[in-house]
């Protein structure tokens, strides 16, 4: 049986029948160690890059109320997106008739569609998308809207403010549409 | 003729040294780690196809929540400062030098000009977008977010620091608080800035989709 050296050790000598205690060894594996270390590291690298939030830039106009400041835009190369409830689109070439009869709808998804349609068939110089958002709509749809322009490639494109009779024509097809 | 014997070496490598490299990295990635700000004021943003980074040195950030609140935040101590003097003088806000030491240290504003001294006596483990009323846009008449960004300009210009303007809105926030946001930019003559999205992967096949195909635009700009 192993029996414990209970005595102070120090100073005095042990006598030849005391045994040695056997020196375990110190040292340790340390390989799971570093691999735990690594581990976290690339956790940290991964997730520290991956949260910065990302910004889309929108420059603003100035407003002017004179008439030859104001950018002039052919008729045949406006398109006009109006901005309802519920990420509902309407949208319009040209000039809107006074019936509405050429205001189309359509949805956010969608309007992509129309909108790389009347890129292909519009002298780039002359195409202008408008986005005009009702009080209705949501800053999302402007966003998504604007972003909308990024992603084809639109390089005219303004926010607009709507008018009375738009207004009402995306107040009175929303609540249609229902 | 006896070969000499050749010493057989443990193949075990001593792993202190790389374990030392490993967690002095690690600890090195940790304390750099900025951990985002617990959100007092909860939004939701949209995302975009914009691989842009949101600048993070002298923000100026106008958040948006979902009901309709607006809060003013700001990074730079000096710049909260001048700003609350700028305030003091331009609004008649009426904060004391102590009113001063506090609106340095609060986070986000977002409360009518009068109120602002009495919001700042919360304690800012209560201050909460909810426990504010939000700064008033409602209608063009009384639009106090122009006298902030007035004021803010100020502050940017008499301290030298260049001013990066950015928007947050949350996705349900209605158009004509963000058109009354826009409108008071444009009063005190900022023109630009940039809105805070989600990154989004660009769909496939449209010319956007193109241009990074041919490797026109960089993905990261």
């Amino acid at each position: 049986m192993a029996e414990m050296d209970t005595s102070g050790g120090g100073g005095h000598k042990k006598g030849p029948g005391v045994k040695k205690a056997k020196k375990a060894s110190t040292r340790v594996d340390l390989t799971p160690m570093v691999d735990l270390g690594f581990l976290l590291i690339t956790f940290f690298i991964f997730t520290t890059t991956m949260s910065q939030p990302t910004a889309m830039k929108l420059n603003l106009p100035k407003d002017t109320d004179k008439p030859e400041e104001q950018n002039k835009l052919k008729e045949s190369g406006a398109f006009t997106m109006l901005l309802g409830k519920n990420n509902n689109v309407y949208y319009y070439e040209g000039q809107l008739d006074p019936s509405a009869s050429n205001m189309k709808s359509s949805t956010m998804k969608q309007i992509r569609d129309e909108i790389i349609r009347k890129k292909r068939s519009t002298p780039e110089e002359d195409l202008m998308v408008v986005i005009k958002a009702s009080d209705e709509s949501t800053y999302k749809d402007v966003v998504d809207a604007l972003d909308e322009m990024t992603i084809n490639d639109i390089k005219r494109y303004a926010l607009v403010d709507i008018s009375d009779v738009e207004g009402q024509l995306v107040n009175i097809s929303d609540t249609r549409g229902k | 003729m006896s070969r000499p014997k050749i010493a057989r070496k443990s193949t075990s490598v001593d792993m202190t040294a790389m374990c030392d490299v490993a967690f002095l990295l690690l600890s090195f990635f940790i304390l750099t780690t900025k951990f985002k700000a617990a959100e007092a004021v909860e939004v939701a943003t949209p995302s975009s196809v914009s691989s842009k980074i949101a600048p993070e040195k002298d923000v100026t950030l106008v958040s948006v929540t979902k009901d309709g609140k607006v809060f003013v935040s700001l990074d730079n101590e000096d710049v909260k400062a001048e700003l609350a003097s700028q305030l003091n003088s331009a609004a008649g806000a009426g904060l004391s030098p102590s009113d001063i030491a506090l609106f340095k240290k609060a986070s986000f504003y977002g409360t009518p000009i009068s109120q602002i001294k009495s919001a700042l006596q919360i304690p800012s483990d209560k201050l909460t977008g909810a426990a504010l009323p939000g700064i008033p846009v409602q209608d063009t008449a009384h639009n106090e977010l122009t006298t902030w960004m007035n004021a803010i300009v100020t502050a940017h210009s008499s301290t030298g620091t260049k001013m990066n303007l950015i928007v947050k809105g949350d996705n349900i926030v209605k158009y004509p608080i963000f058109k009354n946001i826009v409108t008071s930019f444009k009063k005190s003559d900022q023109f630009k800035f940039q809105m805070i999205t989600n990154p989004e992967s660009v769909p496939n096949g449209t010319d956007l989709w193109r241009k990074y195909m041919k490797g026109e635009v960089a993905t990261t700009e």
